[in-house]
């Protein structure tokens, strides 16, 4: 059992500011259902004077993903753009008493939530996303956020980045490169320029994304004429699924598999075939 | 106040009888087994009795039992000791779903040059006989496959397994930890050569457990000191658990029948929860399975959050989910099954015992729906 505190309970039992902001003016997305963990968060700015009126947060996850949303949607209610995005994720952890070490990536989490959001009002993308180079395949974490937890924590060690960002956490295949990674930046060498992004995506990406695009775009069509589709597996560029409900034994079952396939194809990768168990 | 305990396949409680049993033992009775004096002698005459009462209830011969310390030392006993009866052989075969005691005993022989096969399962946790037949060659050194799975409660074909692991003159072991004391073991009837037990699934203290080795198996020793165990397992015997787990093999025994009562409570449990939360799923086939346990996947919520929901009404369960594994991957178990990621995570084992009531199972019936609506209500992916 982790040893919460007495404020990350109470924050996961009764969080502040769930729930969702009808048009809002900026949404920041992170994690995935895959992953374990995912948290959106919902902003309301104030366009003269670019400060937040009110933060909301959905939040897919375990009781300390849960207590940090709350934490960093109350710090940063009430302040500028400018001022929220000094906020760290070590304030989060510090909001709410501290987190267990093993928990600290639930508070990186919220505060890349909020860099998302606040670059999606600006029109921007999060600098990670654009220039790092996945490093765990895992859990999809690129060497730039890496890079960037382990200064602004001061981590020193392997253990520390995995509670930190994950990375590290899943097959274990990446550790030779985080050690590399933590020593390069306690070397104080000037970083390596990171590579040009890979257009390859990782396992993992793509099983976020089909899944993404499935709950999102297909599911709800489907679920309006009582039917329903989920994803079993993904082996390599074959994405099995099962049809549910009333899709299930339905004449047009091949089509609609079909259509599920052009949308994975145009959204996710032109080389996925989808088939039905 | 009082604690609605559903967590049984993780541990459980020492029963009454077994405590009374064991207390003569952590006081006057302290003497060593292997002395010479009647005060040591009159301990090991306990002990014997102990492994009397174990043998019966997987029915086995007493000379067949050999105390260890837990299921996790009995298994890794058991393959250890096959890969050394049989040392030109470099193959082991096991399942992707073991308990870790053996999946990663195995994953460490991998790297000592043994070369392993992890068997698949199936969607409902079952295995493939076929691949199994297919995997075994003149190179297999032992196959070890669990009786029962403790996440999802499937009980393997152990009868079938074991005959035609033994007709390929091959060595089997079966992980019973969860199986014995839950439903019938019948050793006789089995060709098992080797198979694991553990004190503390069935009301025995913690520390305790037992290997079953078939007469006439050849045996290594995986501890090595002195002659206790007449040699097969060294150390100075843990004399008031020992005496702890023979009696909790007697009760277990007697206790056997009641599962019907078990079996009815989780079929209570595990039906109406299905009708009252939507976007619930049993994980595992529910016609071959454990009367006691229940894996349930609420899906688009965490398991972790529904188990602290839980606690705050002193309600014990246990989730597959990456958070609450130590490690940041939900459970091998229910990955091998093939479960699909949108209630992998929102995984909760319920496992009953002996000792839950109607009242128990009608707390967790009132909590539940709307403590799994709240928390979607909190995700994204809520629905």
């Amino acid at each position: 059992m982790w040893e919460y505190t007495e404020k990350v309970k109470e924050a996961f039992l009764h969080p502040k500011n769930a729930g969702e902001i009808e048009n809002p003016d900026a949404v920041g997305e992170v994690g995935s259902i895959v992953c374990g963990d995912a948290l959106k968060l919902y902003l309301d700015i104030d366009r003269e004077t670019n400060r937040i009126i009110d933060a909301r947060f959905q939040t897919f996850g375990c009781a300390s993903a849960i207590a940090s949303s709350s934490a960093l949607t109350e710090l940063i209610k009430g302040k500028t753009l400018d001022e929220a995005l000094k906020v760290t994720n070590n304030d989060i952890a510090k909001y709410l008493g501290g987190l267990p070490r093993e928990k600290m990536h639930c508070s990186v989490m919220g505060r890349e939530a909020l860099e998302a959001a606040i670059a999606n009002y600006r029109g921007e993308k999060p600098p990670e996303v654009e220039k790092g180079e996945i490093v765990c395949q895992c859990f999809g974490v690129t060497d730039q956020k890496i890079k960037r937890v382990i200064k602004e924590n001061h981590l020193r060690t392997l253990e520390d980045v995995t509670n930190f960002t994950k990375a590290g956490g899943g097959c274990g295949s990446c550790i030779p490169d985080l050690e590399k990674i933590l020593k390069e930046v306690w070397a104080e060498q000037p970083t390596i320029e990171a590579v040009a992004p890979r257009k390859k995506l990782t396992n993992i990406q793509k099983i976020a994304m089909i899944q993404d695009i499935l709950e999102r775009e297909i599911r709800p069509l489907l679920q309006s004429d009582g039917g329903d589709v989920e994803l079993s597996d993904v082996e390599g560029n074959k994405v099995l699924v099962s049809l549910r409900g009333m899709c299930k034994g339905c004449l047009m079952a091949d089509v609609t598999v079909k259509n599920i396939e052009k949308k994975l194809k145009e959204l996710v990768s032109e080389d996925l075939i989808v088939e039905a168990e | 106040m009082r604690v609605v305990y559903l967590d049984n396949n993780a541990t459980t409680r020492i029963a009454d009888e077994v405590r009374e049993a064991m207390l003569p033992y952590l006081s006057e009775y302290y003497g060593n087994p292997s002395s010479m004096h009647t005060f040591g002698g009159q301990v090991h005459r306990k002990i014997e009795v102990a492994r009397e009462q174990v043998a019966a209830l997987i029915n086995a011969e007493p000379e067949e039992i050999i105390f260890t310390s837990c299921g996790t030392e009995s298994d890794n006993t058991a393959i250890m000791s096959s890969l050394e009866a049989v040392p030109q052989k470099k193959h082991i075969i096991t399942t992707r779903v073991e308990h870790p005691a053996v999946l990663n005993f195995c994953k460490t022989m991998a790297r000592r040059g043994y070369r392993v096969t992890f068997l698949p399962v199936d969607k409902s946790g079952k295995l493939n006989l076929n691949e199994l037949k297919a995997s075994i060659t003149d190179d297999t050194a032992v196959v070890s496959t669990m009786y029962a799975n403790n996440e999802s409660g499937v009980i393997f074909p152990i009868e079938e397994i074991a005959a035609f692991v033994k007709s390929r003159g091959v060595l089997f072991h079966t992980d019973a930890v969860q199986a014995a004391g839950k439903i019938p073991v019948h050793v006789k009837k089995l060709s098992v050569d080797m198979m694991s037990l553990s004190g503390h699934k069935i009301h025995a203290p913690k520390g305790v457990g037992a290997l079953y080795v078939r007469r006439g198996v050849r045996f290594s020793p995986y501890i090595i000191g002195g002659h206790q165990e007449k040699g097969r397992r060294a150390g100075t015997e843990n004399v008031a658990s020992i005496v702890g787990f023979g009696t909790a093999c007697e009760l277990a025994r007697k206790h056997l029948q009641e599962y019907t009562k078990v079996e009815g409570l989780r079929d209570k449990l595990e039906k109406s929860l299905l009708l009252t939360c939507p976007n619930a799923r049993v994980n595992g086939d529910t016609i071959s399975r454990l009367p006691n346990t229940t894996n349930i996947s609420f899906e688009y919520v965490e398991g972790e959050a529904i188990l602290l929901r839980l606690n705050e009404y002193n309600i014990c369960a246990s989730s597959g989910s990456a958070c609450t594994s130590g490690s940041l991957e939900p459970s091998h178990v229910l990955r091998a099954m093939g479960v699909p990621f949108t209630a992998i995570h929102g995984s909760v084992r319920f496992s009953l015992s002996v000792y839950n009531t109607d009242e128990d199972i009608d707390l967790v019936l009132r909590i539940m729906p709307d403590l799994v609506k709240e928390l979607r209500g909190l995700s994204p992916y809520g629905r």
